[in-house]
């Protein structure tokens, strides 16, 4: 096998292992599935036409994450003109059906997320849930550091106030939590 | 499952997540934090759909048949 199959080879191994957190972090941003994995699915064609560009070595996660966030708000600038003349992005997120969300003691995690502002939300994400440091959700997302810091913090804020639960250093089982369970159950 | 089950299992998981965290990110014990990231591992938990498996293989198929056309 020559050197080059090799790399090829890594490259696609390495893409597919991203995958699952890759998606994640789509579904993040759309909030939802389907409209996820058509982003992932460009997101992948432009990986694969780009390849030359990757530096094998480097951190191959934090690059697909770049290129799909690059597509989602050039995709959303594009849909911005149509959607504005229709019934606006906001009835569009809440139209999708409940199972959209997933699992239903994370609907309402789910409707609070969405409810943050873009910047806010990949934010949060990047560095809370995705694994990234606040140095790499920076890079990402090709701002200062300090302000990836400043939204993910803002972020923290307003879902708590979103869910009504506790805040700093709550160690152990919260009181939040089975209100929220309860509220999802409905009973 | 009961409620103690799934009581059981977020802690199982939390505690497992807690070891990979960055130092200087958010608190991990937090419920923010914890919410998050349970509604995230969900989604990474479903694994990779098919569609983007045969694509892969689509992709890796044509560059093969642009290389062998090359040597000709």
């Amino acid at each position: 096998m020559t050197e080059q199959e090799l790399a090829d080879r890594a490259f696609k191994r390495d893409l597919l292992a991203s995958l699952p957190n890759l998606r994640a972090f789509a579904v993040s941003l759309t909030g939802r599935h389907d409209k996820a994995d058509d982003l992932v699915q460009d997101t992948i064609m432009k990986a694969w036409a780009n390849q030359g560009s990757f530096t094998p070595g480097t951190n191959m996660r934090a690059w697909l994450f770049t290129i799909l966030r690059n597509e989602f708000y050039s995709q959303m600038r594009k849909r911005g003109r149509e959607v504005q003349d229709s019934d606006g992005l906001f009835s569009e997120r809440f139209s999708v059906h409940p199972e959209q969300y997933g699992r239903l003691d994370l609907q309402d995690f789910r409707k609070a997320l969405d409810k943050l502002p873009d910047d806010q939300r990949e934010a949060i994400v990047l560095v809370g849930a995705a694994g990234f440091a606040y140095e790499e959700a920076a890079e990402i997302c090709g701002c200062a550091v300090g302000t990836i810091k400043s939204r993910v913090s803002r972020a923290r804020t307003r879902l708590q106030e979103l869910l009504g639960v506790s805040g700093e250093g709550d160690f152990g089982p919260d009181p939040g939590d089975a209100a929220i369970t309860s509220r999802a159950f409905g009973s | 499952m009961s409620e103690q089950d799934s009581r059981k299992k977020e802690k199982t998981m939390t505690t497992a997540q807690a070891k990979d965290f960055k130092p200087g990110a958010m608190l991990p014990n937090s419920a923010i934090s914890r919410k998050l990231r349970d509604f995230y591992d969900a989604v990474q938990e479903e694994g990779i759909p098919d569609r983007f498996l045969d694509l892969l293989e689509r992709l890796e198929q044509a560059e093969k048949n642009a290389k062998s056309a090359d040597v000709k």
